[in-house]
């Protein structure tokens, strides 16, 4: 098991690579000045220049990306152009909120989508499928800022229900950080009080997000109970007289499950993405808020590490996923 | 007293996307108790429709028209998919697949899909929870060892792809006898396997049908495996049941044209190796009359004319051809009343 | 090609998704033929700023006094324009590569598709905002922005698709009686590569034209005061929660508009993808 993940991590360091340059190479390939960017409306011709020259902006494309690469490997990202801070502890502050608010979307999607991907498919041809079909589309097809923007009217304007926006009532004094993830932090230091209240900021961005992932595990467990109810086994259990739930939510589903767990795999990245805008909206100290600022300011830094940030989630995500996939089916384990 | 299993008239269509298929049409067997019947026919003819029938596993888009099925005294086509899922399957019918490797989850354990099985079918002992758990794996593990499975205490911890063809499909004959049933069925269980493990597995099947006192209804297209396995014998044509008799008289004399031309194509009997001329009809659309006239080589101008009703042979078998019966006269008094 | 249109009539959200496809397609083409106020694409009638919704008025009006429901319509063209130049210039892109990547065996065909798996991993969202924004916001930088980054795509399925035909016997065959590559590309494979290519196609339609929308949103799109969905949302946001109008209808018109391009494009696969094919 540790050499299957040595080495698929040895196979995903050169795609990682790839990823730094491609990003690297469009977005300096765009007609527009770092330097300039980075010193400020109020800078003098001399100071961007003086910036030009000490950055290496000055210098051949593929030079500054071999420059830029061996910061990299130093966990090195620069100086944000915005906070003006590095970017590597910008992005260690804010990941844990990301990362709790994703994982919390990722589990609602996947708690009522499987479901109802099993329904869907039991039904298949027929009304609830029909039904659940337009509803996961119906998922996919809303604008996630536009289902923020609404869920906020509803909930926290006219209902009062919920918190607009935020991780945490100003009011509510905040946990001591031990962990980072803020949900986490005050079950550790026994503060009822700002559990509760952190889970009331979470509910509406969590719901924005799981929206356009539940619809995609409903497709893909759809299309696996479909597939597997044609095998013959599932024929073979039901002349065994099998229960007809245990057969369906036990012996069918696992056997129906692997595409579904490589879409979450795939949705995980798809939402640290999709997370961008909802989090500007939530005002979520996340990453998502920290790349929407870098990108209207243009924070190159910012955006390079963001993104090569994503794609190693998505990687390491897609590892664990391999992973799964040969805990679900003993044949894929044996051949390594 | 009744046949164990008595199917009289039965008629079931499948619906498709080009139109209603009749896939049975007017199948009727019996099979005593203690008994093996073979039910006989080429590929397509409506075998597995039928056991799927019995069993009352029809596809979706499947029904039963017509026709009633009895099993020790009780008609199954009134039963619930409830109860028969409850008080059938498994626990008075045990089922042996065609192809083992495809029957079995190749995500579980071999021993948790048997013992999922005995968990709601076999008979009750008394014992409870863990107690009748432990009785279920001892009882596995002795029929694993009465069918020649190796290790058998390790096989239950193993998954499916990890076991032989042969090995397999002894794991299913023991899961089909798990909780003790009166009837087995056997959709053509041995065609996925080498001649050599084919003989090892009829040999088992027949000494446990005498050891149990169960009954077997088996499928398959092959007639050395019927003159080797079975007592009666029931010939399928485009899902019509056409000569069904005693497994030595038909052999010996063979009535229907079809069973002549079956038993023509047997590489043990065949002076060459040709197949039957034509092939099975669409159940889309069945030929008028008599179901095999395209291809018989003694057909006449009545045999389209309508169904051939049955009619008893010299061999004692049923027959249903025209040649055995007084039907064409039957018609001329009919067409002469109307 | 009859028996599967036949059975594309028998799906019934496909058909729905038809249905709105061609009603925005309608509305693209006689928006403003249609709105009952052409002129308020830019307009302003400061005397009858946010009216709820009336009989004047289905849709209400906006901070300017322009009928939301005239602006909802003349946006579709926009939307539309965006998406299918986008998926035109991404499958312009993308095709050719895939099916030279799937041709051609060799160093070149390998630079090819690792190029496209690695941008496959680029977050696009991020990136279009990012090129968007780094080229000086505007419709046409938007547009390019999300082509370079839906290209991968179309290259990876004709890549499948013509790997799968060209080591099949019937290219060998083909091969044997002497036909050039150029005539087994163009007159035998790209045919059979076409039909999930309009799958995507497809779905990518309702794709860009929820990006394009998000992009508008940020500001990053369609600048005042240009009928845009998402531009449309974006400047309704101070006006919540009074002009809840505002924001709901151009929001109503995106999700019904990508929906129909998504039901469309299942519909389809769900007749081009053999596995789902066969549990009919
Ligand atoms: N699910 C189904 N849908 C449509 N036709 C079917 C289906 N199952 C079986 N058939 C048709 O019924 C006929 C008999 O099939 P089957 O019972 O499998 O025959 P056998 O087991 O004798 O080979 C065939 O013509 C087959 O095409
Ligand atoms: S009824 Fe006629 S066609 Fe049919 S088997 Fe008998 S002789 Fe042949
Ligand atoms: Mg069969």
């Amino acid at each position: 098991m540790l050499r299957f993940v040595l080495r698929r991590t040895a196979l995903v360091l050169p795609s990682l690579l790839g990823l730094l340059l491609v990003t690297f190479l469009l977005i300096h390939a765009v007609p527009s000045d770092p330097a300039a960017a980075l010193a400020g409306d109020a800078a003098t011709p001399e100071q961007i220049a003086r910036l030009r020259h000490q950055y290496g902006f000055d210098r051949p494309i593929f030079e500054q990306f071999l420059l830029y690469l061996d910061k990299v490997a130093h966990l090195d990202f620069g100086e944000s152009a915005f906070s003006h801070r590095p970017v590597t502890l910008d992005i260690a502050q804010r990941l844990p909120a990301t990362l709790e608010l994703t994982f919390c979307a990722l589990a609602l999607s996947v708690f009522v989508g499987v479901p109802l991907g099993v329904m869907a498919a039991l039904n298949h041809n027929a009304w609830p499928d029909y039904l659940l079909r337009i509803f996961s589309v119906l998922g996919i097809a809303m604008a996630a800022f536009w289902v923020a923007i609404m869920l906020q009217l509803l909930f926290s304007m006219q209902l009062g229900w919920l918190p607009l926006r935020g991780e945490l009532s100003s009011t509510m004094a905040q946990p001591p950080r031990a962990t980072g993830f803020l949900v986490v932090d005050c079950l550790i230091a026994g503060r009822w009080d700002a559990f509760a209240d952190a889970l009331r900021h979470l509910a509406l961005p969590a719901v924005t997000l799981a929206l356009g992932g539940l619809a995609t595990i409903v497709r893909f467990t759809r299309a696996g109970v479909l597939d597997t109810l044609q095998q013959d086994f599932v024929f073979y259990e039901r002349a065994m007289g099998y229960r007809w739930l245990r057969l369906v939510w036990i012996f069918v589903l696992r056997n129906s499950v692997t595409a579904t767990v490589t879409q979450i795999g795939l949705l995980f990245g798809g939402l640290i993405a999709g997370g961008v805008v909802v989090e500007a909206i939530f005002d979520w100290p996340g990453i998502g808020s920290y790349t929407v600022q870098a990108i209207l300011t243009g924070d190159r830094q910012v955006m390079l590490a963001v993104t090569l940030l994503v794609g190693t989630v998505y990687a390491a995500v897609n590892i664990l996923v391999d992973l799964v996939h040969g805990l679900l089916d003993p044949r894929l384990m044996e051949q390594g | 007293m009744m046949p164990l299993l008595s199917v009289r008239g039965l008629k079931v269509t499948i619906r498709t996307d080009e139109g209603t298929a009749q896939v049975l049409d007017d199948v009727g067997l019996d099979l005593e108790r203690g008994r093996i019947l073979g039910v006989v026919g080429e590929s397509g003819c409506g075998k597995s429709t039928l056991i799927r029938a019995i069993m009352g596993i029809l596809p979706r888009a499947g029904a039963v028209e017509r026709g009633e099925i009895w099993f020790e005294g009780e008609n199954l086509l009134s039963f619930s998919e409830a109860e028969l899922a409850r008080d059938v399957r498994s626990s008075r019918i045990g089922f042996i697949p065609q192809d083992p490797l495809l029957a079995l989850n190749p995500v579980f354990k071999v021993g948790s899909q048997l013992l999922e099985v005995m968990r709601w079918h076999a008979p009750s002992d008394g014992t409870r929870g863990s107690e009748r758990r432990k009785r279920h794996v001892g009882r596995l593990i002795g029929l694993l060892k009465r069918l020649q499975v190796p290790d058998p205490e390790g096989a239950l911890e193993r998954y499916p792809h990890q076991f032989s063809g042969g090995q397999r499909q002894r794991l299913l004959i023991a899961a089909a006898l798990a909780c003790s049933p009166r009837l087995l069925i056997a959709d053509e269980p041995t065609t996925a396997l080498d001649v050599t493990t084919q003989h090892q597995i009829l040999l088992l099947l027949r000494e446990l049908v005498a050891e149990l006192a169960v009954s077997l209804l088996f499928v398959t297209h092959d007639f050395g495996v019927v003159a080797e396995l079975c007592d009666d014998l029931c010939v399928i044509y485009a899902g019509q049941t056409v000569e069904s008799g005693p497994v030595r008289s038909i052999l010996d004399s063979p009535a229907h044209p079809y069973t002549r031309a079956l038993l023509a194509c047997h590489p043990d009997r065949a002076t060459s190796f040709r197949g039957i001329p034509g092939s099975v009809p669409s159940p889309l659309a069945p030929p008028p009359g008599c179901r095999f006239a395209p291809r018989c080589g003694d057909v006449r101008a009545i045999c389209s004319a309508g169904n051939p009703p049955q009619a008893r042979a010299e061999s004692g078998a049923e027959v249903r051809c025209v040649q055995y019966s007084d039907w064409s006269a039957d018609l001329l008094v009919r067409s002469h009343e109307s | 090609m009859k028996p599967i249109l036949r059975k594309l009539s028998r799906d019934v959200p496909a058909m729905l998704g038809l249905a709105i496809v061609v009603f925005v397609l309608l509305l693209a083409i006689f928006g403003p033929l249609i709105a009952p106020y052409p002129g308020d694409a830019a307009a302003s009638h400061l005397t009858r700023r946010l009216k709820p919704p009336s009989a004047d008025f289905l849709f209400g009006t906006d901070n300017l006094g322009r009928d939301i429901f005239s602006r909802i319509i003349l946006g579709a063209r926009g939307a539309l324009a965006i998406a299918l130049t986008v998926v035109t210039v991404a499958m312009a892109i993308g095709v050719p590569l895939g099916l030279l990547a799937g041709f051609r065996r060799g160093w070149l065909s390998e630079t090819v598709m690792r190029v496209t798996d690695v941008v496959l991993a680029i977050p696009q969202l991020v990136l279009a905002l990012a090129l968007a924004q780094l080229m000086s916001p505007s419709i046409e930088t938007a547009m390019l922005a999300l082509s370079l980054t839906y290209w991968p795509f179309f290259t990876r399925i004709v890549y499948a698709e013509t790997r799968r035909l060209s080591s099949s016997l019937f290219v060998d065959a083909l091969r044997g009686v002497g036909a050039g590559t150029g005539r087994i590309v163009f007159l035998h494979i790209l045919p059979n590569a076409i039909s999930p290519v309009i799958v995507r196609a497809t779905i990518g339609l309702g794709f860009t034209i929820l990006v394009a929308a998000v992009l508008g949103f940020l500001g990053m799109g369609a600048t005042p005061p240009a009928p845009d969905w998402g531009l449309t949302i974006a400047e309704s946001r101070v006006y919540l929660p009074t002009a809840w109008w505002y924001v709901t209808f151009p929001g109503l018109a995106i999700l019904l508009t990508v929906m129909g391009f998504n039901l469309l494009g299942d519909g389809l696969r769900d007749l081009v993808d053999p596995r789902i094919r066969r549990s009919r």
